[in-house]
């Protein structure tokens, strides 16, 4: 064996000792700085190395179907024919592990109006279906009493491109009210919106926030929180306004009474103390079974890891923490990995 | 021919050594330069063929009823590509509408007119504009031209051309008109740039005879240089219309992303390329992301429709120039 031959095979299998500690993945936008920020501290630790790639939810979606990623991340919570499309492609499950919880805001642009507005669960529906028109509404008055709302057309804005947080947003609006579940039907990153105008992510919307007057659009929190735009209180269905916060988020899902096995689930339009009813989980997608083990104890180690340690992290970047319960309950299911 | 010709090198190839035939060059060239534009050929036919293999479902539930309805809704299934078309098309006649004249003026002024020092400086001025990522534009759109419009040009067309119906409704800022304005500050550096090329090579002798049997300066740019550089000036302009049609970041930012066709500008709108870039990345379900597919197979329909249109267009008023 030549010298060069014989390098070549050392360097053929250094390849392969890195490509089995290496997993990837893609997804969901909104979750990606936290899982950045997870994926290179749980690296530092002397653990695998995790690539991620923030393509989506939809792409995360058809790329963990398709088997071209070790994991993907959603948004929104599968669909039952999106789970029976990867059972056919893939013979096995596909689990779903909530992993920070996140929330949509309204935010407004209305000069002279100090103080944060309240919102009812009726007047978010009525402004996002174009029949609350005016700021002066008796229906908004009625809910800020203390505020002097200006006669001033509202112009709605909303997500052009696909979203979680639209899917938040809509999935609200389709519990709360019947007219908006039977005219627009049930939640989606993308629907055909009745009024309004589209804006280009987080960002393009809080554009469009920032150009005209008498506009509402909902953002991410975190966008808000870091971006220091107003947004105002949500009524919850204990009847008390709410806004939103990393403690009133996670509130919203430490209340739910009985979470489901596959944690399928939608925590909007919550009941109780501190509540704030406009909150959802968010998603890693994790096949049942890997064909190669070290894989399967990889993703194992690292999920396990990002419920507990890694909900320490999650804070610093207003992502919420998962509640108790919920971690409780997500390490039964790392165990059915194999 | 081709086919003889390179039988032809083959033949040639037998009768002489490598070396020879490599400083010769001939035939080498030849084949690298076929083979390239072969690759741009079937470059194009495997985008074509993609585009018509992904978009089938879409094709098989709407047919034709993609392009004449209007409903785009992801909940029901029911996609009609309508007012994206629309969008797209008005925004890129507005675009041209501004950027034409505006870019031809200034080509001939830099071309005929300026002295050449300062018509250096403002070509690489207006080549540097080209240059610029179309984000910027899209930002530059919301946060400076959108308050100007507001404040300036939307009160100055209501109240001069308020009866017209293209100027009537609220305006929110985002319009087909915001993103028509945007786009013609992208293009025109294009019309500026190739257009001042094709006047700058019309021949000397033709500006000299004109002016020897007594024409005025400007009498020999309008009638003896721009109908000799006519062809090139409509290229440019059909690289322009081209890059407006396709244009999707700084559209999408001013538009509106509103999926409604309205006769008034002033109302916001959609185009083609701005809902394959919003909605593909989340897409999820066949038909959806077929539908989307099918609006980028449209846009290509729409490019060649054009392009064969605006061909066809050239070929009529030279035609007609040759008789004069």
């Amino acid at each position: 064996m030549s010298n060069f031959s014989r390098s070549l095979a050392v360097l053929a299998l250094a390849f392969q000792l890195v490509a089995q500690t290496r997993l990837t993945g893609a997804g969901a936008t909104f979750p990606a700085p936290i899982y950045q920020k997870w994926f290179a501290a749980y690296q530092s630790a002397g653990n695998v190395q995790i690539n991620y790639q923030p393509i989506g939810s939809g792409g995360g979606i058809k790329s963990v179907t398709e088997g071209t990623v070790d994991f993907g991340a959603s948004d929104a919570p599968l669909t039952d024919a999106q789970l029976a499309t990867y059972k056919a492609k893939n013979k096995y499950d596909v689990l779903l592990f909530p992993t920070v919880l996140g929330a949509a805001v309204p935010s407004y642009n209305l000069p002279g109006v100090t103080g944060e507005l309240n919102f009812t669960p009726q007047v978010l529906a009525g402004i996002y279906l174009g029949e609350i028109t005016k700021w002066n509404d008796p229906k908004i008055a009625s809910a800020n009493p203390k505020l002097k709302l200006p006669d001033m057309d509202i112009l709605v804005i909303h997500r052009s491109d696909g979203s979680g947080t639209t899917y938040c947003w809509t999935d609200y609006l389709s519990k709360v009210s019947s007219a908006w579940k039977s005219k627009v039907g049930v939640a989606n990153t993308s629907i055909e919106w009745p009024t309004g105008v589209g804006g280009k992510g987080n960002d393009g919307v809080a554009g469009l926030l920032k150009q005209q007057e008498g506009a509402i659009g909902y953002v991410e929190l975190i966008y808000a929180v870091k971006n220091k735009l107003p947004f105002g209180r949500v009524k919850n269905k204990s009847g008390e306004f709410v806004k939103a916060s990393l403690m009133s988020v996670t509130a919203a899902a430490a209340v739910m009474k009985e979470m489901p096995a596959d944690f399928r689930v939608s925590i909007t339009d919550g009941a109780g103390a501190g509540v704030y009813p406009i909150s959802t989980f968010t998603w890693l997608l994790v096949p049942a079974h890997y064909a190669d083990s070290g894989k399967a104890q990889a993703v194992k180690g690292f999920l396990h890891w990002a419920i507990t340690k890694g909900q320490e992290q999650v804070e610093s970047l207003e992502y919420a923490k998962l509640p108790k319960t919920v971690v409780a309950q997500e390490e039964k299911q790392i165990a059915q990995i194999r | 021919m081709a086919s003889s010709s390179i039988a032809g090198s083959l033949r040639h190839r037998a009768n002489r050594g490598v070396l020879a035939r490599l400083r010769g060059g001939d035939e080498i060239s030849y084949l690298v330069t076929l083979a390239c534009a072969v690759l741009v050929f079937v470059v194009v036919v495997l985008i074509v063929a993609k585009l018509w293999g992904n978009s089938q479902p879409a094709i098989r539930a709407f047919g034709w009823d993609f392009l004449r309805t209007s409903r785009w809704n992801p909940n029901s299934g029911n996609f009609g590509a309508l007012p994206f078309l629309y969008g797209t098309c008005v925004t890129s006649a507005i675009a041209l509408l501004i950027a034409v004249p505006t870019g031809v003026a200034s080509a001939i002024f830099l071309a005929e007119m300026a002295p050449p020092k300062l018509s250096n400086l403002l070509t690489f001025l207006i080549e540097l504009l080209a240059a610029v990522p179309s984000v910027i534009y899209g930002l530059l759109g919301i946060f400076m031209l959108l308050p100007l419009i507001r404040s300036y040009l939307v009160p100055a067309l209501k109240g001069t051309f308020g009866f017209l119906p293209l100027f009537q409704g609220s305006f929110y800022g985002v319009s087909l008109l915001s993103a028509g304005l945007v786009l013609a500050v992208m293009v025109v550096p294009f019309i500026v740039s190739v257009s001042r090329e094709v006047l700058l090579a019309v021949p000397t002798e033709q500006r000299e005879a004109a002016l020897a049997v007594g024409a005025t300066k400007w009498e020999t740019t309008w009638d003896i240089v721009l109908p000799y550089a006519r062809s090139g000036i409509f290229g440019s302009i059909f690289l322009a219309l081209a890059r407006a049609l396709g244009e999707t970041m700084a559209v999408t930012m001013v538009i509106g992303n509103t999926p409604k066709i309205t006769a008034s500008l002033l109302s916001p709108g959609y185009s083609i390329a701005a809902v394959i870039a919003n909605e593909f990345a989340e897409a999820s379900g066949d038909l959806y992301v077929s539908s989307l597919i099918f609006a980028g197979l449209v846009l290509f329909g729409l490019t060649i429709v054009i392009n064969a249109l605006a061909r066809i267009l050239i070929l009529a008023t030279s035609q007609k120039a040759a008789a004069a």
